[in-house]
């Protein structure tokens, strides 16, 4: 063995540079609350759907209910979402991202004259 | 105005048919045309599971969308909306706003971290074989029932165009022998055209279908709402009149979350059914094996986010126009006419087509003209999501079962790639014989099955096996098959299967499940499974967990 680390322990070092992990959790602080944020909000129109008939009847514009506004601000929210977290993973994510997979396709570079990858075809690859 | 009490059957004069239907295979030869053409392309196995990677976001965001925006899309919803009102938006709904589950948790990470399928990133860092095994087994459960789905539409679809309608008699068959010869003609051609094509030919397909069925989609949209002098109130004014039901018609309860006086137990499933429908939408397209290999048709992860967001923008204005169309058909066709062409309503939007076509575009030459048109997209609407689902279905059976299973590794590509053939047959010749007993359902309520089975076999191992750092080989298994069969138990229990005039065996009834869709109890247990299964187990591999954590945030070392 030469003093070269092996891809495994490449992945754990990078995993636990901190660089590693401020994407983590920039990541993970945006995604999770978004999701929880859509599905009650989802929730609360397929409940109001199911048991508030009443208010969801109501009228509002000629024949435009209270249903059809929601069912159509489910549609705006998606449309908000998409695009706030398109911008969002442009600014905060890909740098980042972009700069460690950089460091790592150097490394990999170098490493790769030292050892034969012995990969199967199907099997999840070692790095190339 | 009157709604137009005839059907394409009764409108014929032979000259409008024979317009119809030759016009229908005019285009037809063309989109057959496109794929034989791409598959000269296809020479290595990226090209046919993965299209040779080279497509670009606003490529296949359009491909998503011609995969997604399916027979329940066009066909089903315009049904229900057609038929029940409002009820009919919540699939409308529910199909867009799952996309965010699909962009914010899955597509990119899937993209970086997989090559060919589901399975790819499912048994990053598990056992191969039984986790491969698993998710093909899974991918090929929610492909059989999407494909029902599609089938039925296609039945529906060409009986109309050739006149098939119930009590009637075509060709010397009586009207059911016809139709099921129809869908067995029509899956079959779908079949070759899967198997011709491969991956690239289909997303050319897609392609070309999303423009097609957007196009049609937005003219029938604008003629309708010209006909209202662009006043949407007035258009669902119009609507719930002809619907016989009112106001009722604008409001959610027609058809879910029916509130039966007198009946509380009646109604508590009706409005579980409900609820059960809307999680199984919403967290279903994550989980479709169709869907998820789109994301491996682009470069990188950042494409896969782009094409993503055009696919959400597609779907979503998509879906604002299924509005136009059910109530539509609703006002200008009416429900009685509906019916009587079919029982669950799918062939709504292709008589809206002709109703309009009559009116704006000069008698019932214009009336033929636009059904044929409309006609066509929707059988190029079916014909594309048939080709992706085969596909992903076939795919995941060849390279995942036997190529990492049977062969551990060993084969070759092009023996993959031929079993893979072998399989589209297959697997769609099991979808066309069960779709048979599937006629009297709508299409857009079959691929809410599709759904929930997907939600329950495969969205948990997926979001588990991305973020969940001790998930392992057992909590894999007991994801997936807890899931799938969970959910496949509920449905053959359910008044789907039996004991319900719609169901697939009308005349017997063993269902003791209550609720048409089983996703609110088959969901969770697979989550819950997964967990379960997961924490029984002592392993776990922190090492591989780096790999895939490492490579599917940053996207380094993806194929």
């Amino acid at each position: 063995m030469t003093t070269e680390t092996t891809p495994t322990e490449k992945y754990l070092e990078v995993q636990a540079s901190d660089e590693f992990a401020a994407l983590r959790r920039k990541l993970r602080n945006f995604v999770f609350p978004m999701t929880v944020a859509f599905f009650l909000w989802y929730a609360l129109y397929v409940l109001l759907s199911a048991y508030a008939r009443g208010f969801m009847s109501v009228k509002l514009i000629g024949n435009i209910n209270v249903a059809l506004l929601l069912g159509l601000l489910q549609f705006v929210s998606t449309f908000v979402i998409a695009w706030y977290y398109s911008r969002f993973a442009a600014k905060e994510i890909d740098p980042i991202a972009d700069k460690i997979r950089d460091e790592l396709t150097v490394g990999a570079a170098t490493r790769s004259a030292a050892r034969t990858d012995d990969a199967t075809e199907t099997g999840p690859e070692v790095a190339k | 105005m009157e709604p137009h009490l005839f059907l394409a059957a009764d409108a014929d004069g032979a000259s409008s048919r024979t317009l119809t239907i030759t016009l229908f295979l005019i285009f037809v030869a063309i989109t057959l045309g496109i794929t034989i053409w791409a598959s000269r392309q296809t020479k290595t196995a990226t090209d046919y599971y993965a299209g040779g990677r080279s497509f670009s976001g606003f490529q296949n965001g359009m491909a998503i969308g011609g995969d997604y925006m399916s027979a329940a899309s066009f066909l089903g919803i315009a049904g229900l909306i057609a038929l029940y009102g409002y009820d009919g938006f919540l699939y409308s709904i529910g199909f867009l706003v799952a996309w965010l589950v699909a962009l914010l948790l899955v597509a990119e990470f899937l993209r970086n971290a997989g090559r060919y399928t589901m399975a790819d990133v499912l048994a990053f860092r598990m056992r191969q074989r039984p986790v491969r095994t698993a998710a093909s087994v899974s991918t090929i459960v929610v492909s059989i029932f999407y494909l029902i789905a599609q089938m039925v539409g296609a039945g529906a679809l060409v009986s109309l165009l050739l006149g098939i309608k119930p009590g009637t008699t075509f060709l010397g068959m009586d009207a059911d022998t016809a139709k099921i010869a129809t869908i067995i003609l029509v899956g079959a051609l779908m079949i070759v055209y899967v198997v011709v094509g491969g991956m690239k030919g289909t997303t050319y397909v897609q392609i070309v279908k999303a423009f097609l069925l957007m196009t049609g989609a937005l003219v029938m949209t604008l003629l309708v709402l010209a006909h209202y002098k662009f006043n949407l109130s007035s258009l669902l004014g119009d609507a719930a009149a002809q619907s016989g039901k009112g106001a009722a018609f604008l409001e959610p309860g027609l058809r879910y979350g029916v509130e039966t006086a007198g009946d509380a137990a009646k109604t508590f499933y009706s409005k579980m059914d409900l609820l059960s429908l809307g999680i199984a939408l919403v967290l279903g397209t994550a989980g479709l094996p169709h869907i998820l290999t789109r994301f491996y048709t682009v470069p990188t992860s950042k494409i896969a986010r782009k094409s993503v967001l055009w696919a959400i923008g597609i779907i979503g204005t998509f879906y604002l126009f299924t509005l136009a169309l059910g109530f539509g058909a609703a006002a200008l066709v009416g429900g009685k006419a509906i019916t009587a062409q079919d029982k669950a309503g799918n062939t709504a939007a292709p008589q809206l087509a002709q109703a309009l076509g009559i009116d704006y575009l000069g008698g019932d030459t214009g009336g033929a003209v636009l059904l044929a048109i409309i006609a066509a997209v929707a059988f190029a609407t079916i014909l594309a999501v048939v080709a992706g689902l085969t596909l992903a279905s076939s795919s995941s059976l060849a390279h995942d079962f036997y190529a990492s299973v049977v062969k551990r590794g060993q084969a070759s590509e092009r023996d993959e790639v031929r079993v893979a053939r072998i399989a589209a047959f297959v697997i769609g010749a099991i979808a066309i014989v069960l779709s048979i007993f599937a006629q009297s359902l709508n299409v857009a309520f079959l691929v809410a099955l599709a759904f929930a089975v997907a939600a329950s076999g495969n969205l948990p191992a997926i979001i588990y096996s991305l973020f969940w750092k001790r998930f392992n080989t057992s909590g894999a298994l007991w994801a997936i098959y807890g899931g799938l069969i969970s959910a496949v138990f509920l449905v053959f229990f359910s008044p789907v299967v039996s004991g319900a005039p719609t169901a697939m065996f009308p005349d017997s009834d063993w269902h003791w499940f209550p609720l048409n869709n089983p996703g609110i109890i088959s969901i969770p247990i697979g989550f819950l499974f997964g967990w379960i299964g997961t924490v029984i187990s002592k392993e776990t591999d922190a090492d591989k967990y780096a790999e895939l954590e490492v490579r599917s945030l940053t996207g380094f070392g993806a194929h």
